[in-house]
């Protein structure tokens, strides 16, 4: 996957866009990266070279899925069945979207907390899934299972379920069409805005972003 | 006495939560641009900036602000000079977010609380009705989502714990709500009453809109007190470090038994939804 990691120049991105202006006006010293576009599958070489703070545009194919479908799964890997896809170098997005209106791709779809999934993630890592897109904190576990099997966490923004839904370009269920929004679904993304909160290495933006801006 | 029509209740029901749910308000979008000049985080502006630009796609597609589309928690002002007819306006209101969900393809949340089966039309909604002077109806709609319904708590304090009591809890409950409940947050209040009226009381805290001042200068004093505490935590925009962790503390108060001091905290997402129509 060598040359994936190109640096944006902006096309289709204008929200990303970093703003000199408003950064030097409000004495915003630090130094912020413009966001890197990465193309799925992901290899370990991959999510090695991500850091927690990183700004990713996710390109590709990734897989939807929530609470229900993520219990189907770990009973299949239980009875030592096979996943309804393969899950080697993907990505999992933790949602679970509104309706589509006729003539939309996809509907609202932002990312849920993702400490739901914690009791399943790790096994789905062991098993080659490479990243995960939701919100909040992840478990010491699945932290762990992290930097054993080199798997990276994003977080997308929570509560801009349109702005999210403009950057899913094809949707089709490919299992559990019963679960309704929780169904699993392959979605082809385009410039898919997320920041890695922990990378392989063990960080953790969101304790680390808070220990920074703290006053006593 | 005015006659006014169960079904025209219905009718206007099913429009707010429609609209409640891709329109976000001004005051909202008035309160991210006042945290873009004071955040000292660059991510967090440009989480903000997303955020903004998100309520301008929802307006602009007509389609909802975010996937979660909540529970619809319905307040009515019944005048009670108004003699309603046609129907009864508890199932009324029903039909009215039944069928707004359904057309305004909004993401039907509600289940089983055993058995985790959908309902399929996102009722029951939950409803306040409160019986007031003169021949008019007012309805508001205000969705609540699950991810910050989930932080909020309700607490019986000691009268010693005084103010101070206050502060404390409710700066605490921010702080261990972290990400989760999807920062900038607004912190609703609920203090006094019963137990079941201060949650109510922190509940529709949240319907005033933000930027305003309480009425009351000593609770708007303490709502400041608080909103600076919680943003030193430095939680921030999504919980990835910087100021703005919650846009505003909004705090009502009644008198409460001379044994207790009830104290309540709703939590609520910047998708700070909610409209109004007075028929």
């Amino acid at each position: 996957m060598l040359g994936y990691r190109v640096t944006c120049p902006g096309r289709g991105t204008p929200e990303w866009t970093r703003n000199t202006d408003t950064d030097d006006g409000h004495g915003h010293e630090e130094y912020m990266s413009q966001p890197i576009r990465l193309k799925t599958p992901l290899s370990d070489e991959d999510v090695e070279r991500l850091k927690a703070g990183d700004r990713i545009l996710i390109n590709g194919i990734i897989y939807t899925g929530r609470d229900a479908a993520h219990k189907r799964l770990i009973d299949l890997l239980k009875e030592g069945k096979s996943l309804p896809f393969d899950i080697k170098g993907q990505i999992i997005y933790y949602v679970g979207p509104t309706p589509a209106k006729p003539g939309q791709v996809f509907g609202s779809a932002g990312p849920t907390t993702s400490y739901r999934m914690d009791a399943y993630a790790p096994s789905l890592i062991e098993r080659g899934l490479k990243g995960m897109i939701g919100k909040g904190m992840r478990s010491d576990a699945v932290k762990e299972a992290m930097k054993k099997d080199k798997a990276v966490y994003f977080a997308a923004t929570g509560g801009a379920g349109a702005l999210l839904a403009r950057r899913v370009k094809k949707a089709e269920v490919v299992a559990y069409e019963d679960l309704g929004p929780e169904a699993i679904r392959r979605l082809e993304v385009e410039d898919l805005p997320v920041i890695v909160v922990n990378d392989v290495r063990g960080n953790d933006l969101y304790i680390e972003g808070e220990k920074k801006y703290k006053k006593e | 006495m005015r006659e006014i029509s169960v079904k025209l209740i219905t009718e206007k029901v099913r429009d707010l939560c429609m609209k409640a749910n891709t329109d976000l308000g001004e005051d909202v979008l008035q309160a991210f641009d006042r945290a873009m000049q004071e955040e000292e985080s660059s991510l967090g502006v440009e989480i903000l900036k997303e955020l903004k630009e998100n309520a301008r796609i929802a307006k602009e597609e007509n389609v909802p602000i975010c996937q979660d589309t909540g529970f619809a928690v319905v307040f009515v002002e019944l005048g009670q000079d108004v003699h309603l007819t046609g129907g009864n306006l508890t199932e009324g209101i029903q039909e009215g977010v039944r069928q707004g969900y359904r057309d305004g393809y909004l993401r039907k949340s509600i289940c089983h609380p055993f058995t985790r089966a959908n309902t399929g039309d996102n009722t029951p909604a939950i409803i306040h009705t409160e019986v007031v002077p003169g021949d008019k109806v007012k309805v508001t709609i205000a969705p609540k989502g699950g991810g910050s319904e989930n932080m909020s708590r309700v607490t019986m304090l000691t009268p010693s714990d005084g103010v101070e009591g206050i502060k404390r809890f409710v700066v605490q409950r921010v702080k261990e709500s972290g990400s989760n409940p999807c920062p900038p947050t607004i912190v609703g209040v609920g203090i006094g009453g019963t137990f079941e009226q201060a949650a109510l009381l922190a509940k529709k805290s949240l319907l005033r809109s933000l930027g305003s001042r309480n009425p009351d200068p000593e609770l708007d004093q303490l709502e400041s007190e608080i909103l600076t505490a919680i943003n030193k935590l430095g939680i921030g925009p999504q919980g990835l470090g910087g100021r703005t962790t919650s846009l505003a503390v909004h705090i009502l108060m009644m008198p409460c038994h001379i044994a207790s001091f009830p104290l309540a905290v709703n939590i609520q997402c910047h998708a700070q939804r909610h409209k109004e129509a007075i028929i």
